[in-house]
């Protein structure tokens, strides 16, 4: 009987320890990256329909995260033709020349709550721009939610260079908001 | 040229709406012709949010011009026919009619478009309808339809009114003419 039960524990233990650390599954479909921009004082919608996260990330061990995440430019949806055209264009994405944008994490520190500070380098268009995001986390279920905000200086990045540049047209800031849907991720 | 019939003039408040509303109104037509064929571009931003805050003050001057007119008797119709003053009065109802509903097609074409009017960049208004392409590209041609329906009756009262003061000598222009007397 002894046998038998330290012969289930290790059954156990090994059916854990096979999982791999990186087994953390971006969910496209309860995922969303929107931001907003002022054009003239009007706030202007737009999001992204392509992007894919890589994330290893442990509760527990918060520090030792890595998250890498890359968008899509070209899949960029602002409700208008004309406009999806124009930020194509060298000008603002340059999205033959830059596809993606690229986030790469750098430390994680569990700010308490379920919130973390996600620090990193942001890389759009050939400029990489250091970043500090804060995220909180919630859990229900299997699925884990990661959500947050942050100001993107848009000119830091040439997005709206030319006769773009004047802030008064196009604001400087802008909105960026994030909610990432991941499996596999350990309790809080 | 001027008669001794035509002593009465409009008040100095209706005289003032007249004019500015006249030049609003014009300004507002030629740049929105003018902004719709532009490409994407600063200027074209521009000009689409100057259109938009003067639809928005048209629209609130054309309130105070509505509740002017209805609290103050307008002077008496100069001699004319009946059908001429029938004609004349069915055209200003109807520019009155067209000083709301084109800037409020304008704003609810801008609502359903997705960009709500921010006034001067700083006053948010409200969308009366909801962001919607379909409904966008419905009410656009409204707008314009509206728009040159007005344009056509301007053209006719301007006409009208500069007939009566040169063919019929009536000194019809004295009564809106600006300054005093």
């Amino acid at each position: 009987m002894k046998t038998y039960l330290a012969i289930s524990l290790l059954a156990v233990a090994a059916s854990f320890a096979t999982t791999p650390a990186c087994a953390q599954q971006l969910v496209p479909a309860g995922s969303e990256i929107a931001f907003t921009s002022k054009q003239m004082g009007v706030p202007v919608d737009g999001k992204f329909r392509k992007f894919d996260a890589k994330v290893a990330f442990d509760p527990k061990k918060p520090e030792t995260a890595n998250i890498a995440f890359s968008v899509d430019l070209a899949s960029v949806s602002l409700g208008v033709a004309e406009t999806e055209a124009e930020i194509a264009k060298p000008d603002w994405f340059d999205t033959k020349k830059f596809p993606q944008a690229q986030f790469q994490s750098s430390g994680v520190k569990a700010t308490g709550g379920g919130k973390y500070e996600v620090t990193g380098r942001l890389t759009i268009k050939g400029t990489a721009q250091n970043l500090v995001v804060p995220v909180t986390l919630t859990q229900s279920g299997g699925n884990t939610t990661a959500a947050g905000s942050f100001v993107l200086k848009r000119l830091a990045f040439r997005i709206g260079d030319g006769d773009w540049k004047d802030t008064s047209m196009v604001a400087d800031d802008v909105q960026v908001r994030f909610k990432l849907a991941l499996t596999g991720v350990g309790a809080l | 040229m001027s008669s001794a019939a035509t002593t009465e003039r409009y008040s100095g408040t209706a005289i003032a709406l007249h004019w500015l509303l006249a030049l609003a109104l014009i300004g507002s037509f030629m740049v929105g012709v003018y902004m719709v064929d532009l490409p994407v571009s600063p200027q074209r931003l521009k000009l689409y949010n100057w259109h938009k805050w003067a639809g928005i003050c048209i629209l609130a001057l054309s309130g105070l011009r509505l509740l002017w007119r209805l609290t103050h008797r307008p002077p008496a119709d100069v001699a004319m026919p009946a059908w001429q003053r029938q004609s004349a009065h069915a055209v200003h109802i109807l520019l009155y009619l067209l000083f709301f509903a084109v800037p409020l097609a304008g704003w609810a074409y801008s609502s359903a478009a997705g960009f709500p009017i921010v006034v001067f960049g700083v006053l948010p208004l409200p969308d009366f309808v909801a962001p919607s392409k379909e409904l966008a590209e419905a009410i656009k041609p409204a707008h314009k339809i509206l728009v040159f329906t007005m344009a056509l009756l301007v053209l006719a009262h301007v006409a009208a009114a500069l007939k009566h003061h040169f063919v019929d000598g009536d000194g019809l222009l004295e009564r809106m003419r600006p300054g005093r007397r």
